[in-house]
Parts: C-alpha cells; structure tokens; sequence
C-alpha cells in the first residue's frame, strides 16, 4: 500500500502521489493514512498528485470529495494535481464533478497554490 | 475474434478486469481516452456486481459490423436484480452510499448500453463502444 501511495512531506506540505491501480481497500487505507498525516500540527496544507493513475471511477471521485471535505474540516486546504486528459475527459462526461475541489496541472503549481492560499490568511 | 472474460468476485477482480479491457481496447486500436472511456465504465459495472450481486462475470470482446469495428462489454450475475432500472440510472440515486454516478456515467462513456434485469434473477448489462 505504501508503494502505490507514498504521502511525503516537503516544508509543512503533504504530498500523496497515487500511482497505478487502485483497488477499493486501498482506497480507504490511503484516505485514513492521510488523515492521520494532515492532522500533525504543523500541516499546512496537501496536494495529492494524480500524474501516474490508470483512471479515476466513481468510488476513486467520492474518495478525494470526502478527502477534501474532512480536511476542510481540519482547517487542511487540498489541491488535485496532475490530472491526465483522459481522466479529465471521462469524468466530465461521466457526470463527475471535481467541483469546489482547488486543482492544479502539476505538482510544482500544487504546491504554489497552497503557497499562496498560506499567504492569503 | 478477441475476448477476455473476467469473473468477478472481489475488489481485485474489479482490477484484473479493467485491466484486461483496456489490453483489448488498445490490440482493437482505440484511442488512448476510448482505453480510460472503457476501462472507466468496466469499473463501475464491475463494483456493481461486488456491491450488489456478489459475484458475476465480464466478457469484453471484438465487434465487428460492416467496416466498423467496436467492442462489446457483457455482463451477467444472477444477483437480486435492479428494483427500479430508470431510478437506477438516474444521476445521484445510490442504494450503497456511493454517488450515483456509477451505471448512468458507465452508461454515457460507451455509445449503446442495454440492462436486462429480473428481481431475483439476475442482471444482464450490454454495451458497445464503437471505433471513431
């Protein structure tokens, strides 16, 4: 599980690359893991990188909106990094919305956004 | 003429089947996104069949009609059925917490998609995405 999602941390910001494929449990285990990874104190913010995912169906979408939401909870700002076209695509026409989610096209413009939302407070 | 049939019984099988459509997706020529399109929409009829019926099987295979070429999605479980197909495919109506996007957004990626369901029997899903 750790191979497929590694959560670093770099300055006070998580980062979760999702790599691969994805069954269910995984799923869960990734969402609890980083849970309890945004809690640490001096968090300031997580963007969970998408760049290498094989695709993202409902269950991965309801996931990262319940992600963003408990974080929001925490006072933890997210961004969705690194979505492919595919991806894009097939959600939009699935119904999909991504919506009230901050995203980024890469990991570098992750960070930066979180960057300047720190600002911004 | 290609075919994979996949059972499906668990969340792993859910995987190895989204697997083997896209491989046959990619030997038929379809676009990359087309390769996401299918492999998508087999992983929501696949979670439904673990969510629902416990256990059934996927058949994807080679369609050929004319010159078009396509592949066919087929899915069969003897689980208790769908009650209601129409509020089963509507946007946001989920029985098991989930979205609800999962048989209308499955539904919407492949060009025809046909559900056959009997309460008590089983459900039968057909669907075909042609080649551009």
């Amino acid at each position: 599980m750790q191979q497929q999602a590694p959560i670093l941390k770099i300055d006070d910001y998580w980062i979760a690359s999702v790599q691969g494929s994805l069954h269910d449990q995984d799923v869960i285990e990734f969402k609890e893991a980083l849970l309890s990874k945004i809690m640490q104190p001096e968090s300031k913010g997580l963007v969970i990188d998408l760049t290498v995912l094989d695709l993202v169906d409902s269950f991965v979408t309801k996931t990262l909106i319940d992600i963003r939401g408990l974080a929001k909870l925490m006072g933890v700002p997210v961004v969705i990094a690194g979505m492919s076209p595919p991806i894009a695509i097939t959600l939009v026409e699935m119904g999909l919305s991504l919506e009230g989610i901050d995203t980024a096209l890469n990991l570098q413009k992750g960070l930066d956004k979180l960057r300047n939302t720190g600002k911004e407070r | 003429m290609l075919e994979r049939k996949s059972s499906i019984e668990n969340e792993l099988d859910i995987i190895a089947a989204r697997r083997r459509a896209k491989e046959v997706a990619e030997e038929l020529g379809f676009s990359t996104v087309d390769q996401v399109r299918i492999a998508t929409a087999i992983s929501e009829l696949a979670r439904n069949i673990v969510l629902y019926a416990k256990e059934g099987s996927i058949v994807v295979r080679a369609l050929r009609e004319g010159d078009r070429q396509g592949l066919e999605i087929l899915v069969a479980d003897n689980g208790p059925g769908i009650p209601n197909v129409e509020l089963a495919m509507t946007d946001g109506y989920s029985t098991s917490g989930g979205l609800g996007a999962g048989l209308p957004g499955a539904r919407r990626l492949m060009d025809t998609f046909r559900v056959d369901t009997q309460l008590g029997q089983g459900t039968k899903i057909v669907a075909r995405k042609w080649k551009a």
